[in-house]
């Protein structure tokens, strides 16, 4: 399994190194400096050299990096760098070269108890936090006993959630989280539209609680079956928290489950039929001659009007020489970014039902020898809350504990785009008047 | 903190050693911090007995650090190592479990001789530990004790201890102990040890089952690919795992999601009955397309074992084409999978969207990307028949945008589409012909003169075109000189009265001042044929080709078998048995700073030692190219015979570089053993240099070239062929 485990910064040099066994020798680090960090044609995230892998993950100006010498499950060391990750998230906030320097005795402690032997152990930053902690632990005969209880949950059958938890108020909240995926042609068909919903919990119950969860949803497994079936929404697959107990959502399709402490990741689904799109957008891109292209992009709402869209950011792809950009917008500000090629234009609120356009010309230098310009999709952000792209409905949350008392329960619905809302353009040449 | 990653100053063990010796507590303890800092960086090794002095301690936090020190540099330094076995000893015994599991994972891993024969009888005594945080670390220390001294884990009856442990009522430790016996397992395997140490019974099968549920996501891998090990009695025992196993589709964890499909997929044999199969088949579409929203490199291992269960089961996601678009925003090694797989999923029904998407991605940016969408438009002509002309005209569209690399792989790839379909679109030939200037790419231009040659009777101009070429012969790389020698030939003979003169000069040319054998040889040919037998010639150079097809899986149907096994091990994403690039016989990367440094000479011996041992494919630094090609059948090699004679997938790699492709025939299926120069790369270059005057003979030796050997995919492209001439010519030389 995982040999080694490695953190370089940017410029490969070693930020943490930990080997698990013998069949590596810490120079390996050399080898992937070269080999990754300072080749520029990289075309694949494991590269295997003789008999050594190199697994990588790239995250702000680091890599994290998994060596393995046999046959290793490859989706497990990449799911091992992502949960590591999301552990030192979790743990210090962002993950990059400043955060490593100033923690790595912590992370030297933490992917010590995440993997032995190269196997990866428990992992859910809850459980580690208590145990693992940034104030040095003093062995007591106390401490003792409380490790003994630790240990016994970190590995028990519910190792996400401590025992002795309590709550003055018990409350639980749950965010359905939508994102949507949107490739569209210029023409306005649709090329791909598609929902990837995530349901957070935030569970702040006291005691083991056990939850009962109901969704609107018919789990469509084969799609001949489709069509029927009122209102509820179909959904192609979800996936589960290791709370979440699978063989019963297999027999009786009821989501049952003991949440962990905290904030978690319930759920994940995914969904492609009727998908409401929450905004539309008509682009016009017009070339005239070599000097300009004009565009005139209309952005509409396509929802209740009682609800808004926040945080839209629209995000024009310009000609690669392109001096300048004249924008004309009713709502939001635009501006040219030559950095990036494009012209952001940013709308921090929309009310449904509303439509507005964004008209502008890009003057452009004139080049001896015309550069292809790859004509990049239109891409949105936005956030769209109380709205689901899918449909999804929470319809109950059960909480049953011992000591039966009652529990306050909030949902709260977003739907999203970052980076896979795109509609193509196609740029119609025009001669200049 | 950062202060302690500053570069060492002189002097600065001297002050370390004093702060590790210093009577305050937190001095002591930053001074271990830095002594570890500097550990990383590979610095700070004489602090050894200092740092020892520490380890008695009640705060964990420190212990731990003075641990990982001493896991470090233990190696090193054998004989103080033994200074801190007592601690150890004591360690293992003290009230807290985290620390006695902390005690036994740390001695697992000090690798010195002495110290572990104090290592059994604290194993012995955490194995049987009530708290399961111990045992299930110690479950994992014997298998560690097994990396360093087998003979003392049978002695020891540790075996027999961790089989019996797998019936733990604690879910980790049996994944743990699970875990623990494979490693072994697969440690004694490859030391040759013939007894089975971790043999899976029904009775196992059962713990492992009800285990499966309750424990970690990694534990979860490790029993799943225990249970993918066992082999069933029956159809109902096969099916009965399925059904368990099958509730772990829906696990958040994409590697739980990969290895159930896994242990599916192989149990699946096992069963009877053609519905339950379907009905599985079934339930697996759904998590693998849910695979596609987990991060790029999760993504592509999924994608890669995708690819893999399609060669098996190409209805498995029939419906689901649009998922696998590409976004514009994907990492290309993402895309160049996903395009893979939609010529997969192409049929007729879903190929209008399909190729509206390749001609978008055709006008994209990265050139890689642009020409592997442009084959995969070839591939899908070849592919579905009724979708061809559509797909013409999509390429016709293209080398209408004049971009230099769009024209010219649209070339070669209608090059494969008269292949498979001759005679029907010699429409487009005029256009094809008027983008001759824009050509620059050997491949693309022996591509265009193939066609020119091939229609030469309805090319009004071919004579003058292909004069073009004789014009500038000796100035062309082998690749375009074999191809004009060729189309020329075929010129002569469909249009005799015509081509006298060209035909006479491309000879004279080829024969007297082209200095590749190959070219050489192939004229000479010619020039016999055609001065003793023109009817033969017509025979030979002028015989229908065999059409092409796209092959429907890329590698054997044994090896797919093994594979899919394998699935998500490194093996199932390379699409390549394990033995190549793991095991003894491999060169580690460790060596490789040291073969750089080697004496330049070696180095290229040593590389043509490589080539001669057919494992070219696996050359150590064409790696990484290799995983992102390999798989990703290019131009013809995505295509293959239908006769699966020998000569034939000679022909066929013919047409791109085979030289001796139209000669073939005359030999029926005794294979000419001639390599193709043009494609070798720098290794076999320096191959043909050496091997040059000794060439002559080659051709006339019946040579052992073989199209594929039984678990090479028949791709023809692929490197076996000239490797194995090379062996030929590494023998004469």
């Amino acid at each position: 399994m995982i040999s080694g485990f490695f953190i370089f910064n940017q410029k490969g040099e070693v930020l943490i190194s930990r080997l698990y066994r013998t069949d590596l020798k810490r120079s390996i680090a050399d080898v992937f400096r070269i080999q990754v960090v300072s080749n520029s044609d990289v075309r694949s995230p494991i590269i295997t050299l003789g008999s050594t892998s190199f697994f990588h993950v790239r995250i702000n100006n680091l890599y994290i990096v998994a060596v393995t010498k046999c046959n290793a499950n490859a989706a497990l060391v990449f799911e091992f760098c992502y949960r590591f990750i999301s552990i030192a998230k979790s743990y210090f906030g962002k993950v990059d070269e400043e955060a490593v320097k100033n923690n790595f005795v912590l992370i030297y402690e933490l992917i010590d108890e995440i993997i032995d032997f190269g196997y990866p152990q428990n992992s859910e930053a809850d459980t580690l936090k208590t145990y693992i902690t940034t104030e040095s632990v003093v062995s007591t005969s106390i401490a003792a006993e409380e490790s003994s209880k630790i240990t016994t949950q970190a590995t028990g059958s519910t190792s996400w959630r401590r025992g002795d938890v309590k709550y003055k108020k018990n409350e639980a909240f749950v965010d359905v989280v939508e994102t949507v995926n949107l490739s569209m042609s210029a023409k306005g068909t649709i090329l791909r539209a598609d929902v990837d919903g995530h349901i957070l919990m935030r569970a702040y119950l006291s005691g083991t609680p056990e939850c009962k969860f109901g969704l609107n949803d018919k789990l469509v497994i084969d799609k001949n079956e489709r069509g029927a079936g009122g209102d509820a929404v179909e959904l192609d697959d979800c996936r589960f928290h290791q709370c979440v107990r699978l063989d019963e959502f297999d027999s009786t399709r009821t989501i049952s489950f003991i949440p962990p402490d905290g904030e978690f990741e319930l759920m994940r689904y995914r969904s492609t039929s009727n998908i409401k799109l929450p905004l539309r957008i008509i682009p016009t891109v017009n070339e005239i001659g070599t000097t300009q292209v004009t565009y005139v992009i209309t952005v509409k709402t396509n929802f209740n009007n009682k609800l808004s869209a926040t945080n839209v950011i629209v995000r024009i792809p310009t000609p690669l020489n392109t001096t300048s950009v004249d924008c004309k917008v009713p709502l939001g500000k635009a501006k040219y970014v030559p950095a990036e090629n494009v012209v952001v234009w940013k709308i921090p609120r929309i009310q449904g039902g509303q439509e507005v356009t964004f008209s502008g010309t890009a003057k452009l230098t004139s080049t001896t020898h015309r550069q292809v310009w790859a004509r990049p999709p239109i891409d949105v952000d936005f956030q769209v809350l109380m709205f689901t792209a899918s449909g999804l409905i929470v319809r109950f949350l059960k909480v049953f504990e011992k000591s039966n008392y009652h529990s306050v329960k909030w949902v709260r619905y977003l739907t999203k785009a970052s980076g896979t809302y795109q509609v193509r353009i196609t740029v119609s040449e025009k001669i200049a008047p | 903190m950062s202060s302690f990653r500053a570069a060492p100053r002189k002097g600065e063990n001297f002050e370390l050693a004093a702060d590790l010796n210093s009577e305050y507590k937190d001095k002591r303890k930053d001074a271990i911090k830095r002594v570890i800092a500097n550990m990383t960086v590979g610095k700070g090794d004489g602090l050894f007995p200092d740092v020892l002095k520490n380890m008695q301690t009640e705060d964990l936090e420190q212990k731990k650090l003075v641990y990982l020190y001493l896991m470090n540099y233990a190696k090193t330094q054998p004989e103080l190592v033994i200074l801190a076995v007592n601690t150890f000893v004591k360690d293992t015994d003290d009230p807290n479990p985290l620390v006695r599991a902390l005690a036994i994972r740390t001695m697992g891993c000090l690798r010195a001789e002495k110290i572990i024969d104090y290592l059994c009888d604290p194993l012995q005594k955490c194995l049987k530990d009530d708290n399961p945080y111990v045992r299930k670390t110690a479950a994992l220390c014997v298998a560690k004790l097994y990396d360093l001294k087998p003979e003392l884990v049978i002695e020891n009856g540790f075996l027999d201890q961790l089989r019996d442990m797998i019936a733990d009522s604690n879910p980790m430790v049996v994944a743990n102990t699970v875990a623990a016996l494979s490693d072994i397992h697969v440690a004694a395997v490859a030391a040759g040890v013939p007894k089975d140490e971790f043999a899976i019974t029904t009775d196992i099968v059962n713990k492992l089952l009800v285990a499966l549920n309750e424990c970690s996501e990694w534990g979860r891998v490790a029993i799943l690919n225990a249970l993918s090990r066992y082999e069933a009695e029956d159809s109902g025992e096969s099916e009965h795992i399925c059904e368990r196993v099958v509730p772990q589709f829906q696990h958040a964890n994409a590697s739980v999601v990969l290895s159930a499909v896994k242990v599916v997929m192989i149990h699946m044999r096992g069963i009877n009955s053609e519905n339950v199969q379907r009905t599985l088949i079934r339930k697996m579409a759904p998590p693998l397309v849910t695979l596609l929203s987990n991060p790029p490199e999760v993504q592509w291992v999924a994608l890669r074992n995708i690819n893999l269960l399609l060669q098996k089961r190409p209805d498995i996601l029939s419906n689901e084409m649009r998922v696998f678009f590409c976004k514009y925003n994907d990492p290309l090694y993402v895309k160049v999978e996903k395009l893979d797989i939609m010529v997969r999923l192409a049929t007729e029904k879903n190929v209008d969207p399909l190729l509206s998407e390749l001609k978008e991605y055709a006008q994209e940016v990265d050139v890689d990307f642009v020409r592997r969408s442009i084959k995969a438009i070839g591939q899908t002509a070849v592919k579905i028949d009724e979708a061809a002309e559509r797909c013409v005209n999509v390429l016709l569209d293209l080398i209408a945008s004049r971009v230099s690399y769009v024209v010219q792989e649209a070339v070669v790839v209608m090059k494969d589409i008269f292949r498979k379909y001759p005679a029907t679109y010699e429409g487009v030939i005029p256009t094809l012909c008027a983008n001759l200037d824009e050509l620059d790419e050997p491949e693309a231009k022996a591509s265009l003169i193939w066609i020119i040659g091939e229609y030469a009777k309805k090319i009004d101009n071919a004579d003058e075109l292909l004069g073009i070429f004789v014009d500038t012969f000796t100035e062309e790389s082998y690749q375009v000189q074999l191809q004009t020698l060729t189309a020329v030939v075929k010129l002569y003979l469909q249009k005799p009265e015509s081509s006298q003169a060209l035909v006479q000069k491309v000879l004279n040319t080829a024969t007297k001042d082209c200095d590749s054998p190959d070219v050489r040889d192939r004229a000479y040919i010619y020039w016999r044929l055609l001065s003793t037998d023109p009817g033969a010639a017509k025979a030979v150079v002028l015989a229908i080709r065999p059409p092409i097809s796209i092959p429907r899986t890329t590698v054997s149907a044994a090896l797919l078998d093994e594979l899919l096994g394998e699935i998500p091990l490194l093996a199932s994403v390379y699409h390549k048995p394990a033995e190549t690039f793991v095991g003894r016989g491999r060169i580690g990367a460790d060596a490789i700073p040291k073969k750089e440094l080697a004496d330049e000479r070696l180095a290229a011996q040593k590389a043509l030692q490589t080539v001669a041992a057919g494992q070219q494919a696996e050359n150590l630094l064409d790696f990484s190219e290799d995983a992102t090609n390999d798989g990703q059948p290019s131009g013809l090699a995505a295509t293959t015979v239908l006769a699966s004679t020998p000569a034939a997938a000679n022909i066929l790699s013919g047409t791109s570089s085979n030289p001796l492709d139209d000669l073939v025939s005359i030999f029926g299926s005794a294979n000419l053993g001639a390599p193709p120069a043009p494609q070798a790369n720098g290794n076999a270059l320096a191959g043909l240099g050496v091997g040059g005057f000794g060439f002559g003979a080659s051709p006339a030796t019946p040579s052992v070239l073989q199209p594929a050997t039984p678990v090479v995919p028949p791709t023809p492209q692929a490197p076996a062929q000239p490797q194995q001439a090379q062996d030929d010519l590494l023998g004469l030389f």
